[in-house]
C-alpha cells in the first residue's frame, strides 16, 4: 500500500457500521416492528368505526366483516406466497371462479342451466380442488419449466379460464348446487362461520411456515436473490412449483368458499378480485419485488381494507361510491406505506 | 524454479495439474497448474482473459475440467454434485454477492440449515445466538439481525468469509476483493487476512493490484494465455519480473505507429481543472488540445472512468471544472455537454450505449433530434439518410438502416454506438473502454476512425486499461487511486504502462 493511503484520515476512523433502528432495548429491531405497522391503523379505523356507528364493534358486525373478507383472504394470502417468491399470479381470480364452476358443470342435474349431472354431489369439492392444482400445475409449466414471463403467462390464464367459465356455463349462474358445496359456505362451527375458521387457520398455519421452517425460508431467500439461494443448497424448481400450485389450491378453495356462501356460481364469480389483491398485499407490506414482507402483514393489509370499506358503509356512503372511495383508500395507503418505508416502490 | 523445494514440504490443501478447460473453439485453461501449501496466502495474477476465473470455477467444483486433475490435501476431489463436500474443502468469496439482501446476516449464515427447536420448528433465538458466536470466532463486528442488504460491500465480505468457515473449509478463494474497497478499507481486509492466516486458514488471492500481492501473499503463481508461466515466493520475483511474466516478452515492444502533433494554436477541446469528486478521484488536471488522443490509463477503480463521465455531464464534480471547446456545460447535464461539442462513447454499451430493439438509424441518430426536421417532429428520409451515411462510414454490417441493433456483432453494435458519439461532429470525444468484447478486426477498425476524427481537429480522450486503445495516443495519464500519478508520452513499452497502472514503481 502506498504511504498516501496510510496518511489518509479516513484509515484511522473506523467505518460506522449501519445503525439498527430498534425498540424495547433493542430487542425488536425495525424491520420486525414494521410488520406490525398496520395495527395501529387497524385500532384507528376501529374507534373511528365506533364513533361513526356504534353497531361497528358488535359481535355480528365484526363477524360479518371477517366473513365479506374471508375468501378475499385467501386469494391475498395464495399470492403473498407467490410474490415472495419474486413471481405473480394473476390469473388466482379465475381459477376462483372455474374451478367450482366445473364441479357445478358436472355435478348440477341436466334441465337446471347448464349442468351435466354426471357426478354425483360428493364430488364437488374433490373436482374444484383438482381444477386449481391443475391450473397450477399449467402456469408452473410455463413458468418455470419453459421459462415464459409470469405476468403474461399468468394475463392469458386470466383470460382463458374466464372465457372456459363463460363458455361452460353459457353466461349465465349455475344453482341447484350439491349440499357438500353449500356446506363450506354455510356450517358454523363453535358460533362462527366455517369459512372464517378455514381462513384464520389457514393464515395462523401460513404464519408458521413462513416465519419458522425452513421450508418459509427458502420463499424468502428465493425472492431476495435465487443464485445465492441455489448456491446454499435450497432446491429452488421444487419450491417454486409448489407455491405456485398451492397458490391455485386456495384459489380453487376460496371459490368454493364464496359459491357456498351465495348457493351460486355465477359467471363472472371472482371478476375484478385480482385489483384488491394486490392493492391489500402491497397495504400489507409485501414487495413486488420479492423476498420482503409477512403473511400476518399481508392478513393485515386485506382486514385493514374491509374494515374501512364496511365503516364506509355504516356512515351511508351511497353504494354507488363505494367503488371509488376503495381506489382512493388504496392510493393513500400506499402513499403512507411509502412515507412509513422510506424506500422507493417499485 | 523454487517449485522443487517446495515439492518436499506436506501435502498442498489444493494441487491441480494439467488442467485443460475449453469453451467451444476457445481454450480458457490450457494444461494449467496450481499447488496451494497449508497456511500461505497464495496470489494468483494475469491479464484479463489469462483464465483466473475459470480456474477458480474448477477449484470450486463449479465446472468440471475437461483434463487434469484437482486434488484436496491429496485426496482426489469430489463429485460435482456433492456440493457439501466441496463447501468443507473450499469456499469462494467472490465479487458478485452471494448474500440475500432482504434477508438478516443471522439468517444468511445459517440458510437452509437453520437450528431446529420444538416441533422442527425454527428456533430464531438459537439462530442468533449461533450467528453471535460464529461472527464473534471469527471477529466480525456485525450485529446478526442487520439486514443483509444494509451491509458496506467491506462487512458483507467479512460475513461470507465466516460462513464459508463455518462450513469447515479452511482453504478461501478471495476473488478480486478489493475491487470495491477504499484504501482503510482494504488494510482492514488485510489485517483480518493476516489473522485468518495465523489461525491457520489458507488462501488465494486473486487481483489485478500487484502491490497488493506483495503486500499480502507468500506465494506468486503468474497465468498468461490460459497456460501457468511461474510460480515463486513473492521474494523471489522482483516487480519488473511480475509485470514481464504478466505481459510477456513479445509484447513488451511494438511499434507505435501515429505520428500526430496536435495544433496548439486552436482553443483546447477539452480543459479540465482540479476536478475532485469524494470517494472516486481528486485534484485531476488535464488539458486535450485540438486534434490530440490522450489516454486516461487505469485499473478498475482508479477514478479513470468516472473521470470521463464527469466531462460528459454522467456524474457531478464536487469540485473544480470542467471546459469543452472554450465554453463550460452545466456539470451534471449530458445535453450540455453534447451541446457543447462532446461525443460519448460509455463504458458499457449494452447498459448506457444504445435500445436494443430500436433500428440502427434510430440508434444513431438518438442524439440529433436537431438534425433529422424541425419543431419536434422528426423526417424519417432525413434520419434514414443520416443512417444510411453513418453505417457507410463506419463500415457497420448490416442490410440496411432498419435493423434491430441487438441483431448485430459486439463489433458492429459498437460502431453504431460510434456512429452516434460521431453524429453531430463533435468537438471532443469521450471514450470509456471502446474495444471491449469487440472483435480485432473492428477493434482495428475503431481504433483507426478515432484517429481520422483527431487529424480532423477534434480532441479525443480515451479512458480505458486496455493497452491496446491507449497505443495510439499522444500521451498517456496514469490514475491511481483517484489521482493522476503519471504522463507517459508517445512510445511507452508495455510493462511501463502496467507498472504505473498497477501503482508499482519499476525501479523500487
Amino acid at each position: 500500500m502506498p504511504e498516501t493511503v496510510l496518511t489518509d484520515p479516513a484509515a484511522t476512523t473506523r467505518e460506522p457500521g449501519p445503525r439498527r433502528v430498534a425498540l424495547l432495548g433493542g430487542r425488536i429491531p425495525l424491520a420486525r416492528l414494521r410488520d406490525l405497522a398496520l395495527v395501529p391503523a387497524i385500532v384507528v379505523i376501529a374507534i373511528v368505526g365506533q364513533i361513526v356507528n356504534p353497531v361497528f364493534l358488535q359481535a355480528d358486525n365484526l363477524i360479518n366483516v371477517l366473513q365479506a373478507m374471508s375468501e378475499m383472504a385467501l386469494l391475498v394470502l395464495a399470492q403473498t406466497m407467490i410474490l415472495i417468491v419474486k413471481k405473480m399470479d394473476l390469473s388466482l381470480e379465475s381459477t376462483m371462479g372455474l374451478a367450482p364452476g366445473v364441479a357445478a358443470w358436472l355435478v348440477v342435474p341436466v334441465g337446471a342451466g347448464h349442468g351435466l349431472g354426471l357426478l354425483p354431489g360428493a364430488w364437488a369439492i374433490p373436482v374444484t380442488l383438482a381444477v386449481g392444482a391443475l391450473v397450477g400445475v399449467i402456469n408452473a409449466l410455463l413458468i418455470i419449466r419453459f421459462g415464459l414471463n409470469g405476468f403474461i403467462v399468468t394475463l392469458g390464464m386470466l383470460i382463458v379460464l374466464r372465457g372456459v367459465l363463460t363458455g361452460i356455463s353459457g353466461g349465465q349462474t349455475f344453482f341447484q348446487l350439491p349440499n357438500s358445496m353449500l356446506y363450506i359456505g354455510t356450517a358454523e362451527w363453535f358460533g362462527m362461520p366455517a369459512s372464517i375458521w378455514i381462513c384464520l387457520v389457514l393464515f395462523a398455519f401460513a404464519i408458521v411456515v413462513l416465519g419458522w421452517t425452513g421450508f418459509g425460508r427458502s420463499l424468502y431467500a428465493i425472492g431476495g436473490n435465487i443464485d445465492a439461494a441455489k448456491a446454499a443448497g435450497i432446491r429452488t424448481e421444487r419450491v417454486l412449483w409448489i407455491v405456485i400450485v398451492t397458490g391455485s389450491v386456495l384459489a380453487a378453495l376460496a371459490g368454493l368458499m364464496l359459491s357456498g356462501r351465495l348457493a351460486s356460481v355465477a359467471s363472472a364469480q371472482g371478476n375484478g378480485y385480482i385489483f384488491t389483491v394486490f392493492a391489500a398485499a402491497v397495504i400489507g407490506g409485501i414487495s413486488l419485488n420479492g423476498g420482503k414482507g409477512t403473511m400476518f402483514g399481508a392478513f393485515c393489509g386485506v382486514l385493514l381494507l374491509f374494515m374501512i370499506q364496511n365503516v364506509l358503509t355504516l356512515a351511508g356512503v351511497p353504494a354507488q361510491w363505494i367503488g371509488a372511495l376503495n381506489g382512493l383508500i388504496i392510493l393513500v395507503a400506499l402513499a403512507i406505506s411509502r412515507i412509513t418505508g422510506g424506500k422507493v416502490q417499485e | 524454479m523454487s517449485d522443487r523445494e517446495r515439492d518436499a514440504s506436506p501435502a498442498p490443501v489444493v494441487e491441480a495439474t494439467g488442467i485443460v478447460r475449453r469453451f467451444g473453439p476457445t481454450v480458457a485453461l490450457d494444461g494449467a497448474r496450481i499447488t496451494i501449501r497449508p497456511g500461505e496466502t497464495h496470489a494468483l495474477v494475469g491479464r484479463n482473459g489469462a483464465g483466473k476465473s475459470t480456474l477458480v470455477s474448477v477449484l470450486t467444483g463449479l465446472q468440471a475440467p475437461d483434463e487434469g486433475e484437482v486434488s484436496f490435501g491429496g485426496a482426489p476431489a469430489p463429485r460435482l454434485a456433492d456440493r457439501d463436500a466441496w463447501r468443507q474443502r473450499v469456499a469462494c468469496v467472490y465479487q458478485k454477492s452471494t448474500i440475500i439482501p432482504t434477508l438478516t446476516v443471522a439468517e444468511n449464515l445459517f440458510l437452509n440449515r437453520h437450528e431446529r427447536g420444538r416441533g422442527r420448528l425454527i428456533n430464531w433465538q438459537g439462530l442468533r445466538k449461533q450467528a453471535q458466536e460464529l461472527l464473534s470466532t471469527w471477529s466480525v463486528e456485525v450485529d446478526p439481525q442487520t439486514l443483509a442488504g444494509d451491509l458496506s460491500v467491506e462487512r458483507r465480505q467479512f460475513v461470507e468469509i465466516a460462513r464459508a468457515l463455518s462450513f469447515g473449509a479452511r482453504f478461501i478463494i478471495l476473488d478480486e476483493p478489493t475491487a470495491q474497497l477504499d484504501g482503510a478499507a482494504i488494510n482492514r481486509l488485510f489485517d483480518r487476512i493476516r489473522d485468518l492466516q495465523a489461525q491457520g486458514v489458507t488462501f488465494l488471492f486473486i487481483s489485478h493490484h500487484l502491490q497488493e500481492v506483495y503486500e499480502i501473499c507468500d506465494m506468486v503463481t503468474v497465468f498468461r494465455d490460459a497456460r501457468h508461466i511461474v510460480t515463486a515466493p513473492v521474494t523471489d520475483l522482483p516487480r519488473a519480473d511480475l509485470v514481464a511474466a504478466m505481459t510477456g516478452e513479445a509484447a513488451v515492444d511494438r511499434l507505435q505507429v501515429r505520428s500526430n502533433t496536435p495544433d496548439r494554436s486552436a482553443t483546447s477541446a477539452l480543459s479540465v481543472q482540479a476536478l475532485g469528486r469524494d470517494g472516486a478521484y481528486r485534484d485531476v488536471t488535464l488539458e486535450v488540445g485540438a486534434g490530440e488522443i490522450v489516454g486516461l490509463a487505469g485499473s478498475a477503480g482508479s477514478g479513470r472512468t468516472e473521470v470521463a463521465e464527469t466531462v460528459v455531464g454522467l456524474r457531478t464534480a464536487h469540485t473544480g471544472e470542467v471546459a469543452i471547446a472554450g465554453s463550460r456545460p452545466r456539470p451534471g447535464s449530458v445535453p450540455a455537454a453534447l451541446a457543447a461539442g462532446a461525443g460519448f462513447v460509455p463504458q458499457d454499451r449494452h447498459h448506457q450505449g444504445f435500445v436494443p430493439d430500436m433500428s440502427i438509424a434510430d440508434n444513431t441518430t438518438l442524439s440529433v433530434p436537431h438534425r433529422l426536421g424541425s419543431k419536434g417532429f422528426l423526417s424519417r428520409r432525413r434520419r434514414d439518410r443520416l443512417a444510411d451515411s453513418m453505417i457507410e462510414n463506419l463500415a457497420i454490417k448490416a442490410p440496411g438502416p432498419q435493423l434491430p441493433v441487438s441483431a448485430l456483432s459486439g463489433g458492429n453494435q459498437q460502431k453504431v454506438v460510434m456512429a452516434r458519439a460521431l453524429a453531430d461532429d463533435p468537438r471532443l470525444l469521450v471514450l470509456i473502454n471502446p474495444t471491449a468484447g469487440v472483435d480485432v478486426r473492428s477493434k482495428e477498425f475503431l481504433l483507426h476512425k478515432v484517429e481520422e476524427t483527431a487529424e480532423s481537429g477534434a480532441g479525443v480522450l480515451v479512458a480505458s486499461d486496455e493497452l491496446d486503445d491507449l497505443r495510439m495516443c499522444d500521451r498517456v495519464l496514469v490514475m491511481f487511486q483517484g489521482r493522476v500519478t503519471s504522463e507517459l508520452a508517445r512510445g511507452w513499452h508495455d510493462h511501463e504502462l502496467v507498472a504505473a497502472m498497477e501503482g508499482v514503481d519499476l525501479d523500487a
